[in-house]
């Protein structure tokens, strides 16, 4: 019988350790499996790269991860911290100490999608002839320039959901769904947090991620922040 | 007549945009727009995040925290709306599939280059989001900002001093003071502010600016608060 539902977060998480690469879904407060990652910042994996397209919601409600020094390279579209203030990721960033790779939000749903469908790289003129367009190929297509480039896969994604089956389909509500699909495509081992692990499958047309995708599937009262759009 | 307030800028924006587009709007002033869309037009807004048919911020007993915009606002969604992942999302932007793209500015140059991404701020992290994207892949780039800085810099200029978000991508600008749109000859300017010399905005903007021949008045009814 497939049950991919685990009973505790150590097995939910199990298998992240130095050097792994997490996918980690989630935009304007929604979508992001805050209990997990409160998890992921009591263990001690170090030398992480994390993949998210707005640093902040992680180190608002993690802040140790990157107290600590545990990432070492980071790739997302936002890296700017709320307010007038360097926090200490951007700290970190300017000395030198954390490597930041930032890239255009399409460009980089898309280099996640292409990682879980195969795709090991594309052509797009998004980016070309700007500076983070610089240092990579360029071809003309149709008249257009564009800039190569190449997918992206990873260890592990962590993504809330609304609901999932005991076959790790899931179903998202609202703007929860993000990056979620593409992440969970991406990735080896992909986490579904959700407040409903159920028994009962999902209906076949209402699923937003096919449960070939999911690895783990745990049940979990949402940890966000009250106020967690403005993370 | 005043140079135009944000939210007459946004108005002002909000005049051109047809029955029946998809448009996207960014942070800051083209989020006003949504505001001063004509009451007799049916428009349908889209979110980076994942959403065709955004309505109007919720109010204190709708709100609910799965429903959010770009901009992580608590939002509703309006009759006909369509919610989808990020892939989705710009592969409507990047596939064409947008008619208009609302973005704040920088700067622009008279071939059409953008820059509002990154404010070389030397003590913060950088931030791009959707705007490489949304440049590239809309039907029509349009541009509210200030005329000139604070400081009385131009921002239509020759070449942008900041870096780019898209070569040569800009149709539209829509400042304080004029209307204008970037041509392949350079900057042309369809509206200008009621009661303002030409070589007034001429001196005001860092590159030549042509006038089209039905130059018209740029006007704005008292909106917002300003």
């Amino acid at each position: 019988m497939i049950d991919k539902r685990v009973e505790t977060i150590e097995a939910a998480l199990d298998g992240i350790g130095d050097g792994s690469s997490i996918l980690v879904s989630g935009f304007g407060g929604t979508g992001i499996a805050f209990a997990l990652i409160r998890a992921l910042e009591n263990m001690t994996a170090r030398d992480l790269t994390l993949i998210l397209n707005g640093i902040r919601f992680v180190d608002g409600v993690a802040p140790r991860i990157f107290g600590d020094r545990r990432v070492s390279k980071v790739i997302c579209s936002a890296a700017r911290s709320r307010g007038r203030d360097t926090s200490i990721y951007e700290r970190q960033w300017l000395d030198g100490e954390l490597d930041i790779e930032m890239v255009p939000q399409g460009t980089f749903a898309e280099r996640i999608r292409a990682g879980g469908a195969g795709v090991q790289a594309f052509y797009t003129p998004t980016a070309a002839g700007t500076q983070l367009g610089e240092g990579k190929e360029v071809r003309e297509f149709n008249g257009k320039t564009c800039v190569l480039e190449t997918a992206i896969t990873a260890d592990f994604a962590l993504i809330r959901a609304a609901r999932a089956d005991r076959w790790g389909n899931v179903r998202f509500r609202g703007a929860q769904g993000n990056f979620g699909l593409a992440m969970a495509m991406a990735a080896r081992t992909t986490v579904i947090e959700t407040g409903a692990a159920t028994d009962d499958p999902i209906e076949p047309d209402g699923i937003h991620i096919p449960g070939i995708y999911v690895q783990r599937v745990i049940e979990l009262e949402d940890a966000s922040p009250s106020n967690a759009g403005g993370l | 007549m005043q140079p135009l307030s944000r939210h007459q800028i946004a108005w002002r924006a909000a005049q051109d945009l047809l029955e029946g587009t998809y448009v996207n709007l960014g942070l800051g002033m083209p989020l006003l727009v949504a505001n001063y869309k004509p009451a007799d037009r049916e428009l349908m807004f889209h979110s980076e995040n994942g959403i065709v048919g955004v309505g109007p911020l919720a109010t204190e007993n709708e709100i609910d925290t799965d429903f959010v915009d770009a901009g992580s606002q608590m939002i509703t969604l309006r009759p006909g709306a369509a919610l989808f992942d990020s892939s989705q999302a710009f592969a409507m932007i990047r596939g064409g599939h947008l008619d208009v793209t609302l973005l704040g500015g920088f700067e622009v140059s008279a071939s059409g280059d953008l820059a509002n991404w990154d404010a070389k701020m030397t003590h913060k992290g950088q931030l791009v989001g959707g705007a490489m994207d949304l440049v590239t892949g809309a039907k029509s780039v349009r541009i509210t900002m200030q005329h000139t800085t604070k400081d009385g810099a131009a921002r239509l200029v020759e070449t942008c001093s900041y870096p780019l978000t898209g070569v040569g991508v800009v149709d539209r600008v829509y400042t304080d003071l004029a209307v204008v749109d970037v041509t392949g000859d350079g900057f042309v300017v369809r509206e200008i502010l009621d009661g303002l010399p030409r070589d007034e905005l001429q001196a005001r903007s860092g590159a030549t600016l042509a006038f089209a021949e039905d130059c018209g008045v740029l006007t704005a009814p008292d909106v917002g608060a300003g």
